[in-house]
């Protein structure tokens, strides 16, 4: 029983880190078919402004919560500013140019930080269940993944910004008829995709040693989550987030860690051979 | 192949010969080879995209196989040249699978990017989690995350004690590039080559012509692989250790970088973007001032937004523009001359 409960912890903590980090890539892929291969840098710089604020003496929760997300979403506007806006509707030439751009951060935090591994400690202690140990972090993280996904749903469904956002998405054209810039909502879309991948990264910050390469370690990850999870943003990063968490996690615990990893990536593989429109190109059709 | 012989060829040939001769004496051939090896590496993925159209994010899957199969093969053997055969074979027949999956499957841009890049991710796990010595083929450790050292380099066939290193593995690389590069430029002249850039431009109508898009693609995507292997190969030869390195996405985004700064959909662009973008980060890798990856990162953002042609079409119109005029109106003269036409009359 104990050990049930712990499995059960550990395959929604899983998936609800697989939806954390790619929350900010479904927002910039799903509404605006922008591939941004550097969605991993930005969740690690997520990750270095949470650590630098907190050695500045900022509460660990404000850090995480509030400063990280706004510096990499500002940062994320100003990549927009520069160079994503120039790209919009190259497909492969968007790829390529974030691709250069996350060697690019790499580089840049390397020479900041340094090329050695920063951590802080983890804010919340963990407890025991019958026999074993639970970190009671991830009850943190799986609290936080449902909260961003909740509330990505009500801004989309039930605001006017997220109106405006999804009919510019479909018919940029008739947006700017009725009077909205695409460009604004692009902007500010490309915006709180960024600021999603900032606060990924935060949240997940006290759990890993950071790198400054340790963007590439969530990029495919997300990539595939969100490829998988087809056209319907939400019910697709659920799904697929989902699946993969529960193949990950079942096959960490009957092989190895790093065989969960390599079931992942095979799971992604034959699912997008199956269904290459992704999970929701083919079920809940039509769902936000 | 005499059929496939232009005499355009000749000169490059030449040229080719005389560079392979005088190039040691400007850089040394320890850095020669390797950069010999990155062009080989950008020549099998620019002719898969840049005249296939496959944009493969996992090149550096294949080069990484054909290094490890080199290095295992070799030391299950004891010579060299089965294993460089080895090299070839392997990864073109993974690719073949692969690429199988990928074309019968209809699988376009996105999604072949993504399976591309998830089978290196693979790879490269599969690789760094094999230390311990359960970990066997044959007598081959593969050591996980330090790799394999200390397998039989190249050596003359038959003569498995003759090894061929320092100026002699130059110059195989070097004419293994050319034969290479002449295979690629013979192979894009037969009507699989035409068909393939066919393809390229437009898939529709090419398969509703009669022709097996599918089957096509996936033995050009192998072709690539086999390229990319024998680089691979070459490579381990060079560096004498092979590692999981070799999968890593640095390295098939570098492979990408080569051919957009080089040109795509032209032989010459991603070996001279491979070889000059390798000796760049040579001579960087020798300043601790600014770190390597900014420069990298900051040339492919710079070609994206300002030159995606890529570096060898902008000086190939650039020559037509200024030279082609000339000789147009010179041509124009002459034959104006000949007639006796003049403008005013």
């Amino acid at each position: 029983m104990d050990l049930f409960f712990v499995i059960l912890v550990e395959i929604l903590y899983a998936i609800a880190s697989l939806a954390l980090i790619s929350a900010g890539l479904a927002v910039v892929f799903g509404m605006m078919k922008v591939i941004n291969l550097a969605h991993g840098e930005f969740i690690m710089l997520g990750g270095y402004t949470t650590i630098t604020a907190v050695n500045l003496g900022v509460n660990v929760f404000i850090a995480m919560l509030i400063i990280a997300p706004l510096v990499v979403g500002l940062i994320g506007l100003l990549i927009e500013r520069l160079i994503i806006r120039h790209l919009y509707g190259r497909l492969v030439d968007t790829m390529l140019a974030t691709w250069g751009l996350s060697l690019f951060l790499v580089g840049m935090v390397t020479m900041i930080f340094g090329n050695t591994t920063t951590s802080i400690t983890t804010p919340i202690s963990g407890f025991a269940v019958g026999g074993y140990q639970v970190n009671g972090y991830n009850f943190f993280i799986i609290f936080i993944a449902s909260v961003i996904l909740t509330g990505m749903y009500a801004v989309l469904t039930t605001t006017r910004f997220g109106l405006i956002a999804r009919g510019a998405m479909q018919r940029p054209d008739i947006a700017a008829a009725l009077g909205y810039s695409p460009d604004r909502i692009y902007m500010a879309t490309f915006f709180c995709g960024s600021a999603l991948s900032g606060l990924a990264g935060a949240v997940l910050a006290p759990l890993v040693g950071l790198v400054p390469t340790s963007g590439a370690a969530y990029i495919a990850k997300a990539f595939i989550t969100v490829i998988a999870g087809g056209p319907s943003l939400i019910v697709g990063l659920i799904s697929s987030s989902s699946l993969f968490g529960l193949v990950n996690q079942v096959f960490t615990f009957a092989v190895s860690p790093v065989f969960g990893e390599v079931a992942l990536l095979v799971a992604a593989v034959i699912l997008l051979r199956l269904l290459p429109q992704g999970v929701t190109g083919r079920f809940f059709k039509g769902r936000m | 192949m005499t059929g496939l012989w232009r005499k355009q060829d000749l000169p490059v040939l030449v040229i080719a010969l005389i560079g392979i001769w005088l190039l040691p004496f400007i850089i040394s051939t320890y850095t020669l080879t390797v950069l010999m090896v990155y062009g080989m590496l950008g020549l099998s993925l620019g002719l898969i995209w840049g005249f296939g159209g496959i944009l493969c994010f996992g090149q550096a899957a294949f080069f990484g196989l054909g290094a490890y199969t080199y290095a295992i093969a070799a030391i299950n053997t004891g010579e060299s040249t089965a294993p460089m055969l080895l090299a070839i074979i392997v990864p073109a027949a993974f690719a073949a699978l692969l690429g199988a999956m990928i074309f019968y499957g209809q699988l376009t841009d996105v999604y072949l990017g993504v399976i591309t890049l998830v089978v290196t991710l693979i790879l490269f796990r599969l690789m760094n989690s094999t230390a311990g010595p359960q970990y066997v083929i044959g007598n081959a450790r593969l050591g996980g995350f330090n790799g394999i050292p200390g397998f039989h380099t190249l050596n003359i066939p038959g003569q498995p004690d003759r090894f061929i290193w320092g100026d002699g593995l130059y110059h195989v690389c070097a004419f293994a590039l050319l034969i290479v590069f002449f295979f690629v430029t013979w192979l894009l002249r037969t009507s699989f080559g035409r068909i393939a850039v066919g393809i390229r431009e437009n898939e529709t109508r090419i398969s509703l012509m009669g022709y097996d898009v599918r089957a096509r693609k996936t033995i050009l995507f192998s072709i690539g692989a086999a390229i990319a292997g024998l680089a691979g190969a070459l490579f381990a030869n060079w560096g004498e250790i092979v590692t999981p390195g070799l999968f890593s996405l640095g390295q098939s985004a570098e492979i990408i970088i080569w051919c957009i700064v080089g040109g795509l959909g032209t032989r010459f662009g991603p070996i001279i973007g491979a070889a000059g973008l390798a000796y760049l980060k040579f001579l960087l890798g020798q300043q601790a001032v600014i770190d390597n990856a900014i420069i990298m990162g900051l040339i492919l953002v710079v070609f994206v937004l300002f030159l995606p042609k890529g570096v060898v079409p902008a000086v190939v119109s650039l020559w037509h523009s200024v030279f082609g005029r000339r000789a147009a109106r010179r041509k124009t003269r002459q034959r104006r001359a000949r007639t006796g036409w003049t403008p005013h009359a």
